[in-house]
């Protein structure tokens, strides 16, 4: 009897999550930006493990949160062994990692970047959808309705020109979230008159061609050195004054926090806006 | 053939004009279109508006550099050849080029650079010397062209292989991806404070070399002929050493090693002066400037806005003329 019972219960236990539409119980995220979606949305001990970059805190906005969770590091054998129900990864996660998973019989579910805002009001609602937590999705999304109409009723008036420029001479052209940051604070992104699409080089002889008002930064990563910085030591930058940088992990993943970078972006646009009038 | 050899001054004042025309290529193109005499204008006579700057501050550190570099390469390369008598020595097959990388490499990432300017090139000096006498030591004085090669490629792949292993060591996540730079070479963004901080190492290094073509004249008559005409060996080694080590570890640590410039430059002017080393020097000096100009040029007009490296040229150029030299040394061994 006792076996038969344990047979029953195995059965129950390997079949429930596949049979029944409950929501799932085990979810195991393996990508930062998922991460974060998942830490805002799921349930009480709903997630069981998100991705160690969760917890670094210059590119976790809930890096506190992740601190109470238990990480992963992305590999398909330690997923494997957390028993997960759902497991959440962004399509850039490796391959090989996601397809072995599949092959061992888990419900792999893929999110892609988020490239405007319109992308994360869908990722927020596929993630409640998924994690069965429908109504907080719902709410975080009018939230971020409500705090972007905010930040575009702020952003009115003068839009001075800005240049994005990254580590390694990186900008955010047309068609990415950057962008759409950018445009929503009020300001002209210099990349979008070159008509640069996606995220690319931005060589230094056209951003200083451009003169733009502003050139907005990335803070490092590490203080350990590398050459990627370089860019910001260049002297033609110099006529441009101080290069802002923006904390990076308010720009890396579309969540309800990206709006966070525009209310930074209003601010330095104020700023700009303030001395332009002294100057006068 | 040698009747139809352009005479010395005409190959000289060729080469000049050659290099000058493509130093002005190089001031001329770029992303940024700025028409021809708006860029001379902004050059010559600007005050601080933007096409200034790009001409002032980003395209003519990198036209400089890349004419120093160049020449430096092409004559590290012809000196190397006229002293060990070997058409196959060079500062990239010789790992002189890759030591010098891991030295600046070395010097940049524990920050050392950052504290005192100077460590990068001197360090990239160091390693390239350390190159030289290691491969002049498992070579030895009169080793053949495959000892000397075989020692070169041992030490050209541990200098890349401790290259690669001080960058993926490095905490920060960006250094592990500046491997290319430093195997290929790049001039994207080099600024001035980089021309000041190598052109006096290359000078230097020139300096020590260009006085060396008599004895090389000499040398190609073999060692003891040429002792007996009065050339102090000990004295010619040590210039060919140290010269090349500050001009090619100035070079590298400001624009990662770029290959094969030192290699076929010198080959394909030596039927053109004759294959007289003392005037192969500045032949080949000029040659080189211009060819690394023309390949920089190159990377910006085929790939814009992508910082395709120097090396990844110079070497589709200059690896078949290897397998090409490789070919007709076997040949003429036989």
């Amino acid at each position: 009897m006792i076996r038969r019972g344990l047979a029953l219960f195995l059965l129950w236990s390997v079949g429930a999550p596949a049979l029944a539409f409950a929501a799932p119980e085990r979810v195991v995220s393996m990508n930062l930006c998922t991460d974060q979606l998942a830490l805002l949305i799921a349930g009480e001990g709903q997630l069981i493990s998100v991705s160690h970059l969760a917890r670094e805190q210059r590119s976790s906005v809930l890096a506190e949160q992740a601190a109470r969770v238990p990480v992963n590091h992305g590999r398909a054998e330690e997923v494997f062994l957390m028993r997960p129900d759902l497991v959440i990864a962004g399509t850039f996660t490796t391959r090989a990692t996601v397809e072995m998973l599949r092959r061992l019989g888990m419900r792999v579910e893929e999110f892609a970047p988020a490239n405007s805002f319109d992308d994360i009001r869908v990722n927020i609602r596929r993630m409640g959808a998924l994690l069965g937590r429908e109504a907080r999705a719902e709410n975080l999304v009018a939230n971020f309705n409500d705090g972007l109409a905010d930040v575009e009723a702020a952003a009115g008036g003068a839009d001075p020109l800005a240049a994005l420029y990254y580590t390694n001479s990186y900008t955010s052209g047309v068609g990415t979230l950057a962008d759409e940051i950018v445009t929503a604070s009020g300001l002209q992104n210099l990349s979008e008159r070159y008509e640069l699409q996606g995220t690319v080089k931005l060589p230094l002889e056209l951003l200083v061609m451009g003169a733009p008002d502003l050139v907005i930064g990335r803070e490092a990563f590490s203080q350990a050195p590398a050459l990627a910085r370089e860019n910001y030591q260049h002297p033609a930058l110099r006529a441009f004054g101080a290069i802002a940088e923006m904390q990076s992990k308010y720009w890396i993943c579309g969540a309800p926090f990206t709006l966070q970078a525009a209310t930074n972006l209003l601010a330095l646009r104020e700023r700009h806006l303030a001395n332009e009038t002294l100057g006068q | 053939m040698s009747s139809r050899a352009p005479s010395y001054p005409v190959l000289i004042g060729g080469l000049t004009v050659l290099s000058i025309l493509l130093f002005a290529a190089s001031l001329l193109i770029g992303p940024a279109a700025i028409g021809f005499w708006d860029s001379l204008a902004a050059l010559i006579a600007g005050e601080g508006e933007a096409a200034t700057l790009v001409m002032r501050e980003i395209r003519l550190p990198r036209a400089i550099l890349g004419f120093m570099i160049g020449a430096t390469l092409g004559l590290s390369g012809a000196v190397l050849q006229g002293l060990l008598r070997n058409p196959l020595a060079d500062p990239g097959l010789l790992g002189i080029s890759a030591s010098a990388s891991l030295g600046a490499v070395i010097a940049i990432y524990t920050g050392l650079s950052a504290a005192f300017a100077l460590a990068l090139p001197l360090s990239a000096l160091l390693g390239a010397v350390l190159a030289v006498l290691a491969v002049q030591a498992l070579a030895g004085a009169h080793g053949g062209n495959l000892t000397l090669i075989l020692a070169g490629v041992a030490v050209s792949s541990l200098a890349a292989a401790l290259t690669s292993l001080a960058l993926n060591l490095s905490p920060n996540p960006f250094a592990a991806l500046e491997i290319v730079f430093w195997m290929l070479g790049s001039l994207q963004d080099r600024a001035m404070t980089h021309v000041v901080l190598a052109a006096p190492f290359m000078l230097l290094g020139w300096a020590m070399l260009a006085g060396l073509g008599r004895s090389l004249d000499a040398l190609t008559l073999g060692e003891d002929a040429a002792a007996s005409l009065g050339v102090n060996l000990r004295r010619v080694r040590l210039l060919a050493v140290f010269g090349t080590a500050s001009a090619v570890g100035a070079a590298t640590s400001v624009a990662g090693a770029i290959g094969f410039i030192g290699l076929v430059v010198p080959h394909l002017l030596r039927p053109l002066v004759g294959g007289r080393p003392s005037r192969l020097l500045l032949a080949s000096a000029l040659a080189g400037g211009a060819v690394l100009l023309a390949a920089d040029v190159a990377t910006r007009v085929l790939a814009p806005g992508r910082d395709l490296k120097l090396g990844v040229l110079t070497a589709i150029v200059g690896a078949p003329f290897f397998l090409w030299l490789i070919y007709r040394t076997r040949r003429a061994m036989l």
